[in-house]
C-alpha cells in the first residue's frame, strides 16, 4: 500500500481545481427554457406559436387598456377625446361608462340619498359571516349572525321596524315552545311545537299587532320597493340568500332521501328530481309568469322573493345530491359505531355522520355555491335588472349605445372577486379540517 | 298583512263591481294606488332607457307619463316595470301592469287571441336593411345571394323569408340573439346586411364610429305599427289610454305645446276644438271619468306628440329619425286624431 502510495504521491493534486461554471446550456434561464420550452422540436414549435399568440393578444389589449378614457359624457365624447389625445382610430377603452354608471351597476335604482343602507348592510354582512367562517372570531358574535338576516331585509327594504321585531319574536317563541312540549310529552312534540307556534304567531298575531304598533309608534326607515333593487346588489341578495338557505335545506333533503320513512323518502326524491330535472330558466319563468296566474289577483307577492325561493329550491336539490355523495362515501362502520354508542338518529347525524360527510363534500358544496351565484344573472330573462340587464339598459341610452367590453369587463371583475374568494375560502377550510396525515 | 290586504281588495273590487260599472275598475285601482304601473322595454334606444339618475326616458316612456298625467295629475307617479319580449304579455294579462308601452307591433293575433286592446299607434315602424356603403348596393332588390344578420324568433325573420321568396332571391341567414350581438357581427363583417325595424337600424347606425359609411336601404318590407296596449275587460280604461294618445296627437295638430298649454287652458280661446280638448268648453273629461283638465296634464307631462318625438328620437337626437309616416296627416303622414267633440 505505502509503496503504491509513494509512487502516486507526485501525481496527487494538492489543491483542487477551482470549480468551473456549468456550461451555458446547463444553467439558469437557458437550462430552464431548454428543459421546459424547447425540449424537442415539437415543443419548440408549440412554444413559439404560444408566445406569438400571447404577444398578439397583448398587442391588442395593452394599448386598448393603456389608452383608457375615464371621464366623458358619452361614447361620442369618448371618441372625440381619443381622437384628440391618441389620434383617430387608435384603440382605446372607454371606461367613462363605468365612471358614469357604476352606482347603477352596483346598486340599481336604489335612491341615492339612501345608499348608506345597502353599504351598512354589506359591512354588517361581513361581521355576521365572520364567526360562521372563522373559528377564531368570538362565538358571541353568532347571536348577531342569527339576527342579521332580518336586520338585512329591514335595512334594504325599510318600512317600520315592528314586523321585523315580531318576526324575531316569533323565532324566540319557538324556544319555550320546544322546552314545554319536550318536558310535558316528548321531544318530538317539542319539535312540532317549536315549528308550529312561531308560524301560528306570524300568521295570526303578527299582521294585526304590527299594524297597530306601526300606526301607534311609526319608527322605521323609508320603504324602498323591490323594483329599486338592481345591479350587483340584486345578484348579491339572490346569491347570498340562496347560498345561506340551500345548505340547510340540502342537508335535510339528503337525509330525507336516505330515510327509511317511506313518505319522507318519496317527498325528498320527488322534490330533488323535479327541481334538478328542469332548467333553472324554466323555474324563473314559473316564478315570474305562472305564479301571477295562480295567485289571486291583487296579491302582491314580491318578484324578488319569488326568485329567491326558486333559486334556493333549485340549488338545494343540487346541494342534496352533493351531500348524499358525502354520506355515501362514509364507511358503513361509522353508522354502526354511532348506533353502538346508543346515540339516537339526530345525535348520530349531528355528532358523527354529518361532520365527516360535510367535510368530504366541501369542494362539491362550494362548487354548487359558485354555480348558484353565477346563475343569478339568468334573472335578466324575466326582466329583473341585474348587472347584465342593466348593461343592456345602459346600452339603450343614446349616450352609451355601442359600448360592450368595458361593461362586461367590469361585471366580470365583480363576479370574479366573489367567486374567487369563495374558492380560496373552501381551500382554506379543507386545509384546516384535514385530519389525516397524508 | 298580505291576507288582510287581499281580503280588502276582494271586498273593494266586489263593491265597485256592484255599484258603479261605468267607472273603470283599473282607473279606480290606479287612483287608489297613486301610481301607474307601466310596462316598458328593459332597454331600447330612444324608446325606453334609464338615465344616470335612474329615471326612465324615451318615446314609449313618454306615453306612460302622459297617461299618468291625465289620470293622476302627476307625470312622475309611474312605476316602470321593465319587461322582456317573453314576459311583457303575461305581465299585462296578469294585472302586474296597467298598460304596456313597449314597442309592441299591433297584429291580429295579439289583439284577438291574446285578448288585448291596442289603443292606437304611437309609432309606425317597418323592417329595413342596413349595408356598408362600399358594397355599392342602393336597393334591397339587389341583395340576391347576400348574407343577412337576423334576430331569431322574431317577426322580422318571417318577413325576411317572405320578401326574398316573393322577389325570387336567395340569401344566407346568420342567426343572432340580440341587437347588441347583431351590431358586433355586422361591424365584424360576419354578414353583408343587417335587418331589423328601421327605427332600430337608425339607432344602431348612430352608434357606429363612422355612420356615413353605412346606408339604410329605402325599401321597407313590413308594416310594424307600434302602440300601447291594455288588457280586455275594461273598455273605459282602454278609452282613457286611447284618448290620451289622441290628445297628444291632436295637440300637435292644433299647435298646443307644453309651453303654451297653460295659457291656452286658462281662458276659452278661438278654436272650439282646442277648447273642448283643454276642458275650457264642454266636459269631455267627465265622460271618461277624469278631471276637466286631463288633456292639459297629459300635454304638460312631456309636450305634444311632436315635442315627444323630437326630444327622444327626432332628427336633433343621435337616433335621428325623420317624421316620415309619423307626421300629421296634414303633412302627409298617418297621424290622424279623431275629433274631440
Amino acid at each position: 500500500m505505502s509503496e503504491m502510495n509513494a509512487q502516486t504521491v507526485p501525481y496527487v493534486r494538492e489543491s483542487m481545481v477551482p470549480q468551473a461554471e456549468p456550461p451555458v446550456t446547463e444553467r439558469g434561464a437557458v437550462k430552464w427554457m431548454r428543459e421546459n420550452l424547447f425540449s424537442s422540436w415539437f415543443n419548440a414549435i408549440l412554444t413559439i406559436i404560444g408566445l406569438a399568440f400571447v404577444a398578439w393578444v397583448l398587442m391588442h389589449i395593452v394599448p386598448w387598456l393603456w389608452n383608457s378614457i375615464w371621464f366623458a359624457g358619452s361614447l361620442t365624447a369618448c371618441r372625440e377625446i381619443r381622437d384628440a389625445t391618441w389620434g383617430a382610430g387608435a384603440p382605446s377603452a372607454c371606461f367613462a361608462v363605468i365612471t358614469d354608471r357604476w352606482q347603477q351597476l352596483l346598486l340599481g335604482f336604489y335612491p341615492s340619498e339612501l345608499y348608506w343602507r345597502p353599504i351598512t348592510a354589506l359591512v354588517l354582512f361581513g361581521v355576521a359571516v365572520a364567526p360562521v367562517l372563522f373559528t377564531r372570531v368570538s362565538r358571541q358574535l353568532l347571536w348577531f349572525s342569527a339576527v342579521y338576516p332580518v336586520a338585512m331585509v329591514w335595512l334594504l327594504w325599510g318600512g317600520t321596524i315592528w314586523p321585523y321585531l315580531l318576526v324575531i319574536a316569533g323565532f324566540a317563541l319557538g324556544v319555550p315552545a320546544y322546552r314545554i312540549g319536550a318536558k310535558a310529552v316528548s321531544p318530538l312534540l317539542g319539535v312540532v311545537a317549536a315549528i308550529a307556534v312561531p308560524i301560528l304567531f306570524w300568521v295570526f298575531v303578527l299582521p294585526p299587532l304590527s299594524g297597530a304598533l306601526s300606526s301607534a309608534l311609526p319608527i322605521g326607515l323609508e320603504a324602498v320597493p323591490s323594483r329599486a333593487m338592481g345591479g350587483f346588489m340584486l345578484s348579491f341578495i339572490i346569491g347570498v340568500s340562496g347560498i345561506a338557505l340551500s345548505l340547510p335545506l340540502g342537508i335535510l333533503l339528503a337525509l330525507g332521501r336516505q330515510s327509511h320513512l317511506i313518505f319522507i323518502h318519496a317527498v325528498s326524491v320527488a322534490f330533488i328530481e323535479l327541481m334538478r330535472g328542469v332548467p333553472l330558466i324554466v323555474w324563473l319563468f314559473t316564478a315570474s309568469l305562472l305564479l301571477n296566474y295562480f295567485l289571486p289577483p291583487g296579491t302582491t307577492f314580491d318578484l324578488t322573493l319569488r326568485v329567491v325561493i326558486m333559486v334556493t329550491f333549485f340549488a338545494s336539490a343540487y346541494m342534496a345530491e352533493v351531500i348524499r355523495g358525502g354520506l355515501a362515501a362514509l364507511p358503513r362502520g361509522q353508522y354502526e359505531a354511532a348506533d353502538s354508542l346508543g346515540l339516537d338518529y339526530w345525535k348520530a347525524m349531528r355528532l358523527i355522520i354529518l361532520p365527516q360527510a360535510l367535510k368530504i363534500s366541501i369542494p362539491g358544496i362550494v362548487n354548487t355555491f359558485i354555480g348558484l351565484f353565477k346563475d343569478t344573472t339568468l334573472v335578466v330573462f324575466i326582466g329583473l335588472l341585474d348587472p347584465i340587464g342593466l348593461s343592456n339598459a345602459i346600452r339603450a341610452t343614446t349616450d352609451w349605445n355601442g359600448i360592450y367590453w368595458e361593461l362586461f369587463i367590469f361585471i366580470g371583475a365583480l363576479f370574479f372577486i366573489c367567486c374567487f374568494a369563495m374558492s380560496r375560502y373552501s381551500m382554506y377550510l379543507e386545509q384546516k379540517l384535514r385530519t389525516d396525515h397524508r | 298583512m298580505k291576507t288582510s290586504v287581499f281580503l280588502g281588495v276582494l271586498a273593494a273590487s266586489g263593491l265597485t263591481a256592484g255599484i258603479a260599472s261605468a267607472q273603470s275598475e283599473t282607473l279606480q285601482e290606479v287612483q287608489d294606488r297613486g301610481t301607474l304601473n307601466c310596462g316598458v322595454s328593459t332597454g331600447l334606444t330612444g324608446f325606453s332607457s334609464p338615465n344616470s339618475n335612474g329615471e326612465w326616458e324615451g318615446f314609449d316612456v313618454a306615453v306612460c307619463r302622459a297617461v299618468a298625467g291625465a289620470v293622476l295629475g302627476d307625470p312622475q307617479a309611474v312605476e316602470f316595470v321593465p319587461t322582456t319580449g317573453q314576459t311583457r304579455f303575461t305581465a299585462l294579462s296578469s294585472g302586474e301592469i296597467d298598460i304596456l308601452a313597449r314597442n309592441t307591433t299591433w297584429t291580429f293575433s295579439r289583439d284577438n287571441d291574446l285578448k288585448f286592446e291596442f289603443t292606437g299607434v304611437n309609432y309606425y315602424d317597418g323592417q329595413g336593411f342596413i349595408i356598408p356603403k362600399d358594397l355599392g348596393v342602393s336597393s334591397a332588390k339587389e341583395l340576391d345571394g347576400a348574407t343577412v344578420c337576423i334576430q331569431t324568433g322574431t317577426t322580422t325573420e318571417l318577413n325576411l323569408a317572405d320578401y326574398f321568396r316573393s322577389n325570387n332571391m336567395e340569401y344566407e341567414p346568420v342567426p343572432i340573439e340580440t341587437n347588441a350581438e347583431a351590431q358586433q357581427q355586422y361591424l365584424a363583417g360576419a354578414c353583408d346586411v343587417y335587418t331589423t325595424d328601421a327605427s332600430g337600424l337608425a339607432a344602431t347606425r348612430a352608434t357606429f364610429e363612422d355612420p356615413s359609411a353605412h346606408v339604410i336601404l329605402p325599401e321597407i318590407i313590413s308594416k310594424e305599427p307600434l302602440g300601447p296596449l291594455v288588457r280586455h275587460g275594461d273598455n273605459e280604461w282602454g278609452d282613457i289610454v286611447r284618448w290620451t294618445l289622441n290628445a297628444l296627437i291632436a295637440a300637435e295638430e292644433y299647435g298646443v305645446t307644453s309651453a303654451n298649454v297653460q295659457d291656452m287652458a286658462s281662458a276659452t280661446g278661438d278654436n272650439p276644438e282646442v277648447n273642448r280638448l283643454l276642458g275650457t268648453e264642454g266636459d269631455l273629461g267627465a265622460m271618461i271619468g277624469l278631471d276637466a283638465d286631463w288633456a292639459v296634464q297629459a300635454i304638460l307631462a312631456g309636450g305634444n306628440y311632436g315635442e315627444i318625438f323630437e326630444r327622444n328620437i327626432g332628427e336633433t337626437t343621435p337616433v335621428g329619425l325623420a317624421r316620415g309616416l309619423n307626421a300629421q296627416w296634414t303633412d302627409g303622414g298617418l297621424l290622424y286624431a279623431p275629433p274631440f267633440r
